[in-house]
């Protein structure tokens, strides 16, 4: 946790050198206002659906300058859930995440195109299981306001599809089974 | 038919639980070994896990019989031929083996039971979950049925090599009393 904070801490306040007026919002993980959810394909017959219980992040956020926005989340890839001990035990051994050796993912953003219709396009580098790569993440924003206790809030989702073999993850889930969708839904607190 | 343990012998059903534990344990680690490399395309990939964690509640079971058993039971005694420090080792050693055997059927359980589902025990009825864990102590579990596992393991090569030498080398009776029921034992046996 103290390394997440100094991390957020030193994201924060880069942040803050990039873009002096842009709000700072952290996301409330506090209150779990939040959710990484993925899903992938099971046999290609249904869907398997699981979460990340453990993240944390921050982003700042400008309506005047939205280009100029940045986030930036962390994930324990420990706290895989797909609410099957067996399975979540098989997702954290070598054959997928390996949370040992790779404790954490992470996605830092790189670029940010707001469009009319209050979608986005959120571009940054994921890393997985050790390794980085570019992805694009479809943004839709929700909402924002002022909440009932005095803090200011905004949110988020976001949708992305990563291809596990690009990850290192190469264990036969059948050929339905090769890629898996990402889901973000992110609230920050203006702070 | 000596049914109880006697100071010369083991009776039939300390004889009968040591073997049927000793299969069941033997094929146990032989299918856990064998069902975490299976591919998710392996027609065993589920019916393995099932049967490993059914049998694994079935030697708990036998486990705390036979402990039970034990507790109330005479003690068979060594024999004249054996060395003090011999004794200490062999006892040492099938302590160990309960421990180690309890350590591996618990964490065993909370494996499969770590998200609050129960065990389907042999199709018959669910063995509840007692509590949830969360991913660290599921994952000290998982190390801790791997680790005491390997240890039982090198008990066993111990276990074996020591009855097998009782037997072949030494000619004593260390082996056949676990065989069968002795009925009063000769001079030859070299009972203290």
């Amino acid at each position: 946790m103290k390394m997440i904070n100094s991390i957020l801490l030193s994201v924060s306040l880069s942040f803050a050198s990039v873009s002096a007026i842009a709000d700072n919002y952290i996301i409330d993980i506090k209150g779990m206002h939040a959710a990484i959810q993925f899903k992938i394909s099971h046999l290609g017959y249904s869907w398997l659906t699981g979460r990340f219980n453990d993240f944390d992040g921050s982003f700042n956020y400008d309506k005047n300058k939205p280009e100029a926005s940045k986030i930036e989340i962390v994930i324990k890839t420990n706290s895989v859930d797909t609410n099957h001990a067996k399975r979540d035990k098989h997702l954290r051994e070598e054959d997928f995440l390996d949370v040992n050796k790779y404790p954490e993912a992470r996605f830092t953003s790189t670029s940010f195109s707001e469009k009319s219709d209050g979608t986005a396009i959120l571009k940054g580098n994921f890393t997985l299981h050790g390794i980085t790569k570019p992805i694009s993440i479809n943004v839709k924003y929700i909402g924002q306001g002022e909440d009932p206790w005095g803090g200011y809030r905004i949110g988020f989702e976001g949708e992305t599809r990563i291809t596990l073999a690009d990850y290192g993850m190469t264990y036969d889930l059948g050929p339905a089974s090769t890629e898996m969708d990402l889901f973000f839904h992110i609230e920050g607190i203006k702070i | 038919m000596i049914i109880t343990d006697t100071k010369n012998s083991y009776g039939i059903i300390t004889i009968l639980l040591h073997w049927i534990m000793a299969v069941l344990i033997i094929g146990l680690f032989l299918l856990g070994e064998y069902m975490v490399d299976l591919s998710y395309y392996d027609a065993w990939y589920n019916s393995a896990l099932w049967w490993h964690d059914s049998v694994g509640i079935t030697i708990f079971l036998l486990l705390l019989i036979r402990i039970v058993w034990k507790l109330n039971s005479i003690k068979p005694k060594p024999l004249l031929t054996y060395k003090p420090f011999e004794i200490k080792i062999a006892k040492t050693a099938h302590v160990m083996f309960y421990i180690l055997l309890i350590i591996i059927c618990i964490s065993g359980y909370f494996i499969s039971t770590a998200k609050g589902q129960g065990i389907d025990f042999f199709g018959w009825f669910d063995v509840p979950a007692i509590m949830k864990l969360n991913e660290v102590q599921a994952n000290l579990m998982s190390q801790a049925h791997e680790i005491t596992t390997y240890i039982l393991v090198a008990l066993f090569i111990l276990h074996t090599v020591a009855a097998l030498n009782h037997h072949y080398f030494h000619k004593d009776i260390t082996l056949i009393r676990m065989l069968k029921p002795l009925k009063p034992l000769k001079p030859k046996d070299n009972l203290k």
